[in-house]
């Protein structure tokens, strides 16, 4: 990918800039110039007001990516998802720091900040959006039972609970 | 006093989900790594995921502080990101932070570097732009992702995670008093240009470096503030390991008790310019008005920077929303380091 075409693409992949018709109030991700929803799309023109998404979603369908893209080697296996955001729009994503057997249809997301891809060893890094599990979903003890993680009580002052 | 106050108005921290334990650890360079762990006061650390890197998680933690301020990052005149894991040698790692969370085109930013230091340098930077009046709100980062090489005894504590806290005049949640610096040409640790991990002098790093900076800088604070480790209710020291800041406190004169919540390294590693930000927002997690708080980083090279902070009422009312510390110091998913090489890069894959 060129750098002037992700450099164009930096408000999506940044910050889910979004479209919304003020007509029919149907959203675009990526921001749309023209309603394609409401019946007379001329209507549409000037009367699309920019979103931005909240990143908050649910994975509508998903698969588990074993033979990766160039540059994704070190994640495999990884989790590349249909989202479909709270305000409408279906994005395309990898859902990170999950096992791929927990992730599963419906499984609430927010989005996260992460590198994409690296142009090689010396050129740009590209930023954007991935999927996070969200946090009322996620139930995961630091040092399950037979982990090799030792239990840190024994030692040092220990914050407390809140 | 008449000055008009400076201080913290917002905070938030973010902390890479992955751990490794130093028995793993040792396991692959055949020595006893729980040992190590015991000496080094290190119980896990934490590990940055492929795609994690300096400006992710600057990103994520400036982007939980202003949602729990409601601050508008149109707002932000001045953004700082203090790190020694810069992910470009040249091109600011500020730039992508500010982007990110909406805070282009109308402010200043920089990237700042002194190892450890170099997030309590940015809020001094912030403190002098704030009080001056030239931006309403600045923001300070420490983050880093940094890396011992394989088999170093680097490679036990240094870890991932950062936070960033915007200061400003107004709706403080702690104000800070005083900031004072102790700064001397030390070589204590170091990475020269083009090197993939750093370099150390072993036990220099401790008395001539560490003990001396951050003991001189305290002492030189609260002789200044005329106060004494009893007027404090929460120390926070930087900390390379879990040992280092509990001898610092204990010859200092400060209980375990003042220490509590400002040490995080024993179950997070030492996150580096993250490392006193992280012990200092997590004594924020648990402070009640009034209380006061020293906080004395340490930068190798080398430095202090030291904070006097008094907290104020509003820290009741504040927002706390997203993961607390505490969330940080529990959670995270172990590692083999197996995995824990493949994320950090030291596999290299077709012999590049």
């Amino acid at each position: 990918m060129t750098i002037a075409r992700f450099w164009r693409e930096t408000p999506q992949r940044y910050n889910l800039g979004a479209s919304r018709c003020s007509s029919c109030g149907s959203a675009f991700f990526p921001p749309r110039v023209v309603c394609p929803v409401c019946p007379e799309h001329r209507r549409s023109l000037g009367k699309m007001e920019p979103l931005q998404l909240s990143g908050e979603g649910e994975v509508y369908s998903f698969t588990v990516v074993h033979d990766p893209a160039e540059g994704f080697e070190m994640q495999v296996p990884y989790v590349l998802a249909l989202v479909k955001t709270r305000e409408g729009p279906i994005l395309t994503g990898q859902v990170v720091d999950v096992s791929p057997g927990d992730v599963h249809v419906g499984l609430r997301v927010q989005a996260t900040f992460r590198k994409l891809r690296e142009e090689g060893k010396s050129g740009v890094i590209h930023y954007g959006y991935k999927f996070a599990v969200a946090r009322e979903e996620v139930r995961e003890p630091v040092a399950p039972e037979g982990e090799s993680v030792p239990e840190p009580r024994a030692e040092g002052p220990r914050p407390a609970r809140t | 006093m008449s000055e008009e106050p400076v201080g913290i108005v917002s905070y938030g921290a973010y902390v890479p989900r992955y751990r490794i334990a130093p028995a793993e650890i040792g396991v692959v360079w055949g020595t006893d790594g729980e040992a190590m762990g015991k000496g080094l006061g290190v119980f896990r650390k934490s590990v940055p995921a492929p795609d994690e890197d300096t400006i992710t998680i600057s990103t994520e933690a400036l982007r939980q502080a202003l949602a729990r301020g409601r601050i508008s990052p149109q707002s932000i005149g001045a953004l700082y990101v203090g790190s020694e894991s810069h992910p470009y040698a040249v091109k600011p790692t500020a730039t992508v932070v500010a982007q990110a969370v909406g805070a282009t085109p109308y402010l200043t930013a920089a990237d700042f570097e002194f190892a450890c230091k170099a997030g309590t340098a940015a809020i001094q930077t912030c403190m002098g732009l704030v009080k001056s009046r030239m931006i309403t709100y600045g923001v300070a980062i420490g983050s880093d992702t940094s890396q011992g090489a394989p088999g170093d005894a680097l490679e036990y504590s240094a870890s991932a995670g950062g936070a960033a806290f915007i200061i400003g005049r107004e709706r403080l949640l702690a104000e800070i008093n005083a900031t004072e610096s102790f700064t001397t040409d030390t070589p204590d640790f170091w990475r020269r240009e083009g090197q993939r991990y750093p370099s150390h002098g072993g036990r220099f790093t401790g008395e001539p470096a560490f003990f001396r900076h951050v003991g001189e800088c305290g002492r030189r604070m609260m002789e200044r503030m005329e106060t004494s480790p009893k007027d404090y209710r929460h120390v926070v020291f930087h900390q390379p390991n879990g040992k280092f800041p509990q001898r610092m406190g204990k010859t200092m004169g400060f209980t375990e008790e003042q220490m509590r919540y400002g040490l995080v390294t024993p179950y997070l590693g030492n996150t580096y310019s993250g490392a006193a930000l992280l012990g200092l927002a997590n004594v924020l997690d648990h402070a009640d008005p009034g209380d006061r708080i020293l906080v004395v980083g340490y930068g190798s090279g080398a430095g202090s920077d030291a904070f006097d902070l008094t907290v104020t009422d509003r820290i009741h009312q504040f927002d706390r929303q997203g993961p607390r510390i505490q969330e940080f110091l529990d959670g995270g998913v172990p590692l083999s380091y197996a995995i824990y090489a493949k994320f950090r890069g030291k596999i290299h894959l077709g012999g590049s």
